[in-house]
């Protein structure tokens, strides 16, 4: 099996001491839509700016198609389109040039760049400011432009961090589109996010890493499965009393019920209960349903519940370290 | 990987940079040094006399040229380098599979056109107060394409090292521009006490006004073959320096 990105042992301390990762281990297979979540401050940053030499690491070993970043690092890096997270390009020169001399630095002519500059620009409605200089731009276009920028030398994997921050939901909804596209046509991707949803709609497999460890890593599908409780919201058509309502939930023992007011509901559903069982008490109560939906995304609440775990599993190491 | 086209591109942002911001970086060399020749050259210079056998004026306009090639090769590396720095636009190149030898031609050799180019414009606008001679037009362009190399050389290591825009002006003003008016670029060394020409010997510039004054006057201060030698001695320090710098992301990786 071809790895996009073999990760083994991975180590970083900034001078100071501040150990940002812990030895990790990860691989990204070909063709992957990958995510990598954390927590501010987890390693995902570093994680990325090893991978794509722009931080130095203390030891471990990082391949890029099996080629070794510290024996083949120049054909690692060909293999590579970072989306930083910070915008990281000249605010003074016109959206061509910025793409042209980059696809210049990975060894493509000017005239084959020229073409691809007008392709990624138009693809990423950036062509009517082709000529203005990127300080212009919208943050939304700067984003966009670093997505064009990272593709200017067609590589095989494409590194995103954090590339819909601050975008408006219309145009991240147009990234993602052409993320998966891109993905569609074999491009490896691997995205850090702090929108959950965002990495659910769109990746096959995940990793959460906080405090430079790697918490958990695997398919999208497994972990989500592991999601014991689901929090369901119910928007009720008002009839009944709030005290009513607090009557009907005590009745209910299989199921557990919420009232938030007299014209909501909530319901917290385990693996074995399904949403008809609630209709079906809803319905005998003649309590009209007039919409429903999840009360936070499903990954967020696996995303919480991993770093919680964490975070007190730490705690209690610390507290036996006292005694 | 084709090195020459990431070299072209660099070459060519620098360009690009410099000539777009040319009210900043090519006009100021032209005026100062307009006001060197009215000052130093018409009103002060005719009352000095001859210098090395030539009048005062044409005396010190090889040393004004090569004070311009310094100062613009230097500064252009520097400030372009640290705003990449800055910009994080240097990230570009690093993530980029381009050499660090790349890297570095690029920017010295951007350094070393924005030298030249204002060299010239000063040597345009010197015309217009002296004849200037050619006594020896290679060594004019040797010592003018060492002298901008090591320069810009100096400036990209000074850049590498800025925390902060004001890093980038320390140098220029309490090193560079000591140096340069104690370079002989006003005077002839010769003129100096015994101990003082010792001590301008180990004053680089030293060597590259006078080699360059060599090759419009035919005269100098001191041999030109130690003067290439120097240069050169810079110039190989400078570059294992720099790239040295570079491979170890001293200021430029985390």
């Amino acid at each position: 099996m071809t790895y996009a990105l073999e990760i083994s042992a991975l180590a970083k301390t900034y001078k100071g001491g501040f150990q940002a990762l812990k030895g990790i281990d990860l691989t990204v297979s070909e063709g992957d839509f990958f995510a990598l979540l954390g927590p501010n401050g987890a390693g995902k940053s570093t994680s990325i700016g090893v991978i794509t030499s722009l931080v130095n690491k203390t030891a471990g070993q990082v391949k890029v198609f099996g080629y070794d970043i510290d024996t083949d690092l120049e054909k690692a890096k060909s293999f590579i389109g970072l989306v930083p997270q910070e915008f990281n390009f000249s605010q003074f020169e016109p959206l061509v040039n910025i793409l042209v001399n980059q696809a210049g630095y990975y060894g493509v002519t000017k005239s084959v760049a020229t073409k691809r500059a007008e392709k990624y620009l138009k693809q990423l409605e950036l062509w009517d400011k082709r000529d203005e200089p990127a300080r212009s731009l919208s943050g939304g276009m700067k984003r966009r432009l670093m997505i064009a920028r990272a593709l200017m030398h067609e590589p095989k994997m494409l590194i995103l961090d954090e590339p819909t921050a601050g975008v408006d939901i219309e145009l991240r909804r147009s990234m993602w589109d052409f993320l998966r596209e891109l993905n569609k046509q074999g491009i490896t991707i691997i995205l850090t996010t702090h929108y959950l949803e965002e990495a659910e709609m769109l990746c096959r497999n995940i990793a959460i890493i906080d405090g430079g460890e790697i918490v958990e890593d695997t398919s999208m599908k497994k972990l989500l499965a592991q999601l014991d409780v689901e929090t369901f919201v119910f928007d009720i058509k008002v009839g009944a009393t709030v005290a009513e309502l607090e009557a009907f939930t005590q009745q209910s023992q299989a199921i557990a019920y919420r009232v938030v007011d007299d014209h909501t509901l909530e319901v917290d559903l385990n693996k074995t209960q399904n949403l008809n069982q609630v209709f079906e008490q809803l319905n005998s109560h003649h309590i009209e349903v007039l919409s429903m939906r999840n009360k936070s995304n499903r990954l967020e609440a696996l995303f919480v519940s991993l770093i919680n775990n964490k975070t007190n599993t730490k705690q209690k190491d610390i507290t036996k370290g006292a005694k | 990987m084709n090195n020459s086209i990431a070299l072209k591109s660099i070459l060519t942002k620098e360009i690009q940079r410099f000539t777009r911001i040319w009210v900043q970086t090519l006009v100021p060399p032209a005026i100062t040094i307009s006001l060197y020749f009215v000052i130093f050259g018409s009103l002060i210079g005719s009352r000095i006399g001859e210098m090395g056998g030539f009048d005062y004026m044409s005396f010190i306009v090889p040393g004004l040229i090569m004070m311009s090639v310094i100062t613009n090769s230097y500064s252009n590396v520097a400030s372009s380098f640290f705003s990449a720095k800055w910009q994080r636009n240097v990230e570009e190149m690093l993530v980029a599979p381009v050499p660090n030898w790349v890297i570095v031609a690029g920017y010295v050799g951007g350094g070393m056109c924005r030298g030249i180019l204002v060299g010239l414009i000063v040597t345009s606008v010197s015309l217009l107060f002296v004849d200037i001679q050619l006594h020896n037009v290679w060594i004019i362009i040797a010592t003018v394409m060492l002298t901008s190399a090591t320069f810009a050389l100096g400036g990209l290591i000074n850049a590498i090292f800025a925390g902060s825009f004001d890093d980038i002006s320390i140098i220029p003003t309490f090193i560079l521009t000591p140096l340069t008016y104690l370079g002989g670029v006003f005077y002839s060394i010769s003129l100096l006490p015994e101990f003082w020409q010792g001590v301008s010997q180990a004053n680089p510039i030293v060597y590259m006004v006078n080699a360059f004054r060599y090759g419009f006057l035919g005269i100098s201060d001191v041999s030109l073959v130690t003067a290439f030698a120097v240069i050169s001695f810079f110039i190989v320090t400078l570059f294992t320096i720099a790239m040295v710098l570079i491979s170890k992301g001293i200021g430029l990786r985390s």
